[in-house]
């Protein structure tokens, strides 16, 4: 374990440092997505199951986040506590009806419900349509940091991130997550030892949803908006592509893959068209001669999981 | 006028008759997504853009040769399920022995780069696509206006589904289908070639998504974006009705659209959403699907 904790080590010095030298929205957004990943890469990598539809609670936080910070007058931090609960109620009713198939079925129809929540979002009057959520405050912390402050906002997207993390590196090496790779594994074997396997898999939707819901409510205090994008399909399809790159099942792979993926469209955006040409292709690429991921590679060549 | 639960009977059959276009092709490529799932094992998930591609491909023959629609109906699935052909061969049959997901998400990069290809080619606007001479105009059935084209789409997908359903059931060609879904190894084994089988049926699969884009190219606008949300809606469907049938595909698909449409008649906010309701309670009550069998 002391290899982990030194890489995490890494990991915390690189954001804590970074923003020195690279500008730090960049950096605030590689670490909601980094953080969107990684609550994806415990339902895929640990739980075996592929949700094509995370954008539903990365987006719909989002949008109760900027609703109750610019509406409601929410302090930050309640406005991002409101949209984890949101999209952990809605990871609730999602999970309940998901979890009764497996396999390719779950994809569909997590993207479905996906699309559904998209269609609600599109014609909702709270979320502004194809306008969505603009000039949303970004407030005062606890009611005395001051977050327009780059510096300030900056701190809370790291403590946000850095606690999300260490929460799904707790869950995945405890009993809960054993079980949840046991399911992954065979969940007949996992039933027949009396695991209640619905239950397990129905509360990791719910903490997945939920920490998926802690990214989104933060990205939209970051950019201070809230939009159709965020709760589309090519969101969904992002995240799986950056848990791809990184390495599905990995630790660190979903925080490497979202600075990678999220680094390239920074890169390719005057592109329009090609992004997404782009990005299929590594899909293409990851799945037919890399599917361990970058993270996933270097572990593979140190002998060591990260 | 006379009206029909408060609705006038005109809106009531208009809808009826979109549903019924809809339906069409919700069972087309519900089909063409069983008949791929039922050998390789895998979501086509570049269904809808094979479905655009046969569109693009018979816009492509009108504008660039001249080639009108009768025989774009027959080259565009042609064109289009041998690059199905190739896609399977080059990629696809290196993931038979992995996890049935990676399919899925081969299939899903394939999809991303074929229409932003096609939005960098020929942008994002629809382009038309005229009806052909022989199905302009309409005729007046009293109750209602019916375009001809329509009419004949609804009755070509119906022949396309059903002749597709007798293939598949009724012949010694479907027999050997149906036998190798069941167990490969062991029809190989009757010296059968079933990789040369799998590869055909994919290529057969994505040519009916390729014909439901050439039909469809008349009524919607053809443009990149065309089969990316009816996808998602098309694998609503092909959870509603579970893959374990032919008839089941069509049927849902023909009833689903006929239930989209009326919605938009009665209570038009949850026309776009139906479905994704519909799938919601089919999962809780019959998760395997209302034609499936749970495995």
């Amino acid at each position: 374990m002391t290899h982990q904790r030194v890489a995490f080590l890494l990991m915390a010095a690189f954001f804590a440092l970074a923003p020195a030298v690279i500008y730090p929205v960049f950096l605030m957004k590689v670490m909601a997505f980094a953080l969107f990943a990684c609550a994806f890469n415990l339902l895929i990598g640990y739980g075996g199951l592929l949700s094509f539809g995370h954008a539903m609670f990365f987006g719909i936080a989002g949008y109760v986040s900027a609703h109750a910070a610019k509406i409601w007058g929410f302090n930050p931090e309640f406005a991002i506590l409101a949209a984890a609960g949101a999209a952990a109620l809605l990871g609730f009713a999602a999970g309940l009806i998901a979890i009764r198939r497996q396999g390719i079925y779950f994809a569909m129809i997590t993207l479905a419900l996906a699309q559904m929540v998209y269609f609600f979002c599109l014609q909702a009057p709270f979320t502004g349509g194809e306008d969505g959520i603009q000039a949303v405050p970004r407030g005062m912390l606890f009611g005395v940091l001051d977050l327009r402050q780059v510096a300030n906002m900056y701190g809370l997207v790291f403590a946000v991130f850095i606690a999300g993390f260490l929460l799904i590196y707790r869950v995945v090496h405890s009993p809960f997550g054993q079980v949840l790779k046991a399911i992954r594994e065979n969940e007949p074997r996992a039933i027949s030892l009396g695991y209640d396997t619905d239950r397990y898999k129905l509360l990791a939707f719910v903490l997945s949803a939920a920490l998926a819901g802690l990214a989104g409510g933060t990205k939209a205090l970051v950019f201070q908006l809230a939009s159709l994008t965020d709760v589309h399909w090519t969101m969904s399809g992002e995240v799986v592509l950056m848990t791809l790159v990184g390495g599905l099942g990995t630790v660190f792979g979903p925080v490497v893959g979202a600075l990678v993926i999220v680094a390239m469209a920074n890169y390719l955006a005057q592109l329009g068209a090609w992004v997404a040409v782009v990005q299929g292709a590594i899909f293409v690429v990851c799945v037919l001669t890399f599917r361990r991921g970058i993270v996933g590679e270097l572990g593979h060549w140190l002998k060591k999981p990260l | 006028m006379t009206e029909i639960f408060g609705v006038p009977t005109q809106a009531l059959f208009g809808q009826l008759l979109i549903g019924l276009i809809n339906g069409s092709f919700y069972a087309l490529l519900s089909l063409g997504l069983a008949v791929i799932f039922g050998l390789l094992n895998i979501i086509n998930f570049t269904h809808g853009a094979q479905y655009m591609m046969g569109a693009f491909v018979a816009y492509a023959l009108l504008n660039r040769f001249g080639i009108g629609y009768w025989w774009a109906l027959l080259v565009a699935p042609l064109v289009v399920g041998v690059t199905g052909v190739l896609i399977e061969r080059t990629m696809l049959a290196r993931l038979y022995k992995l996890d049935h997901l990676y399919g899925l998400l081969l299939t899903f990069g394939l999809a991303l780069v074929i229409q932003g290809l096609f939005r960098h080619e020929f942008g994002s606007a629809g382009l038309p696509y005229q009806i052909p001479a022989q199905l302009q105009g309409g005729r007046n059935l009293g109750f209602m206006f019916l375009p001809n084209y329509r009419a004949w789409v609804i009755v070509a997908s119906l022949a396309v589904c059903v002749g597709t359903w007798f293939v598949i059931e009724r012949t010694k060609l479907g027999a050997y289908l149906r036998a190798a879904t069941e167990n490969p190894a062991l029809v190989q084994a009757f010296g059968i070639n079933v990789p040369r089988m799998v590869t055909l049926t994919y290529g057969f699969g994505v040519a009916l998504a390729a014909l439901a884009g050439v039909m469809a190219a008349p009524i919607y606008q053809v443009s990149p974006q065309m089969g990316a949300d009816l996808i998602i809606v098309v694998f609503a469907v092909v959870v509603i009705g579970g893959m374990g049938s032919i008839m089941g595909a069509i049927v849902t698909g023909f009833g689903l659209g006929v239930i989209e449409g009326l919605t938009k008649v009665f209570y038009p906010e949850a026309s776009n959403t139906v479905i994704f309701i519909i799938m919601a309670i089919v999962l809780m009550i019959r998760p395997a699907g209302l034609f499936g069998t749970a495995k």
